[in-house]
């Protein structure tokens, strides 16, 4: 068994209800940091402060050069990508790919070039194709991804795209992501922190 | 701007290794080619920060055809001009006018009225790329009234982005996001009073640049050049690793008056800085800070 060190969550439209659901179900002690991406307009409310109703762990909306602490939750701001670094989070505002800043695809393939197999990955509802490519490079490198069911998603087009082109994804409904997550990140073996080499 | 030779070339470039590209192989590699441009070339990126420069490097690398870093390393210590297109790859941060409009509004409201209280005030926009922030701030100063009282100096490392700044066009049809940032930034003319729609684009008013000095900076390696009441430099730091970062936090905080003005991108913070406790928040959500020692 892997020991996972990071989740990293993807959506779009219909995100917020979904990363609700997630993210009420994840409690403390909680071993990894977790990184949301969710498509949004620069002017859009603050998410981190919503989702913090939600769920016992710490929200946060993500700033340059954080360092990852296990239990928070770090939300990718609006107008911004997000890069993973080895126990960090990075920022930039390099042009939109494919029509989006935050980039899913941009935040899921610097997590796998930092952390490789330690990584989760889970797309969640979304009403375009954005994580696909990101969610496969980490089944490349030897991560988890997990797929919201598109029977489930309030938009599939995200879900479905994903569940189709990732080897190895686990589609599963909304409802089970949370306890999937926690018996993934709560083995009993030892820890490993930071990221690969 | 940045890419132009590339894009055409491949669609969609990969913007980091191949799967079974070596880890440990990729890192000595990228060090050597910073080293080499920087003993070759004086362009000092070694402590930009490794993810985004990461990135970037191999968009480059996908848009010259290459497979590996060391072939991108051999490209441009034998070719200027291949240097010069990584160059822009590597140091063109394009922002929009009014990006974050509400730090201008609270500029308006919290800064302004500092700065009346001055005979003069000198400004510095560190890092300001082809120029959109600078044209937004000699907007508002100019609507304060301010604008025949203070000097602009506008600095990037860059010359070919300070050239475009200099000309002070831009694309027209990103018009309608900016007149709407300058109303969010709390403009209360009509926007289209500050350019004219050519076949080239916005064209903006000359008058905006009367006070803005635009020369090449570098904030690496360059030093303090004179005192300044306020500066600028928002959404460029991200770029650089903490040991840079602090270095250009030290130059910054070595160019301030007395309560001077320090004002970051929105993400951006003193937080994590030695020189957190030498400022005080003046607008702690726009990343407004006031230098206090």
């Amino acid at each position: 068994m892997t020991a996972r060190s990071l989740i990293t969550i993807g959506t779009s439209a219909g995100g917020l209800h979904a990363l609700t659901i997630v993210l009420a179900g994840l409690r403390p002690p909680f071993d990894v940091p977790v990184v949301v991406v969710q498509h949004r307009s620069p002017s859009s409310h603050d998410l981190a402060h919503v989702l913090q109703d939600s769920t016992q762990l710490i929200v946060e909306e993500a700033e340059d050069k954080v360092i990852l602490e296990d239990g928070h939750v770090y939300i990718a701001p609006a107008d911004y990508h997000v890069l993973i670094g080895p126990g960090e989070l990075a920022l930039t505002i390099d042009e939109p790919v494919r029509y989006s800043r935050p980039s899913i695809d941009v935040c899921f393939e610097s997590a796998a070039e930092s952390y490789g197999s330690g990584v989760i990955a889970v797309i969640l509802t979304g009403a375009n194709q954005d994580g696909c490519r990101g969610a496969r490079r980490i089944a490349e490198a030897g991560g988890q991804v997990i797929v919201q069911d598109p029977a489930t998603a309030e938009s599939p087009t995200m879900p479905l795209a994903a569940s189709k082109s990732v080897e190895g994804a686990m589609v599963m409904p909304l409802e089970e992501i949370a306890g999937a997550l926690m018996s993934m990140t709560t083995m009993p073996v030892p820890h490993v922190r930071g990221g690969v080499k | 701007m940045s890419g132009s030779t590339g894009k055409a070339r491949t669609k969609v470039a990969l913007a980091h290794a191949p799967p079974t590209y070596p880890r440990d192989l990729e890192t000595i590699e990228v060090q050597l080619l910073l080293e080499g441009i920087f003993q070759q070339y004086g362009f000092d990126f070694r402590s930009y920060a490794y993810t985004s420069l990461k990135r970037r490097l191999w968009k480059r690398i996908q848009a010259e055809g290459l497979t590996s870093i060391s072939a991108l390393q051999d490209l441009v210590l034998h070719h200027p001009e291949a240097m010069e297109r990584l160059l822009l790859d590597l140091s063109v941060n394009v922002s929009t006018m009014f990006r974050d409009p509400e730090m201008y509004a609270a500029f308006r409201l919290e800064v302004v009225p500092l700065l009346r209280t001055y005979p003069f005030v000198r400004i510095w926009h560190a890092g300001c790329s082809t120029g959109e922030e600078v044209y937004s701030l000699s907007i508002l100063l100019q609507e304060e009234g301010l604008g025949d009282r203070v000097r602009v100096y506008a600095t990037d490392i860059n010359e070919a982005v300070l050239q475009v700044a200099r000309e002070g066009i831009y694309p027209i049809e990103k018009m309608q996001e900016y007149t709407h940032n300058y109303q969010a930034a709390g403009g209360e003319r009509a926007f289209s009073e500050y350019y004219t729609a050519n076949y080239d684009g916005a064209r903006f008013d000359p008058a905006l640049r009367r006070n803005v000095v635009f020369s090449q900076h570098n904030l690496v390696t360059d030093r303090s050049f004179a005192e300044f009441n306020v500066i600028f430099c928002r959404n460029v730091m991200i770029y650089f690793d903490r040991k840079l970062q602090e270095r250009v936090h030290g130059l910054f905080y070595e160019s301030l008056a007395r309560f001077g003005i320090l004002v970051l991108g929105h993400k951006e913070s003193l937080r994590t800085s030695r020189f957190e406790n030498l400022y005080e928040p003046l607008d702690a959500k726009h990343k407004i800070y006031r230098r206090i020692e």
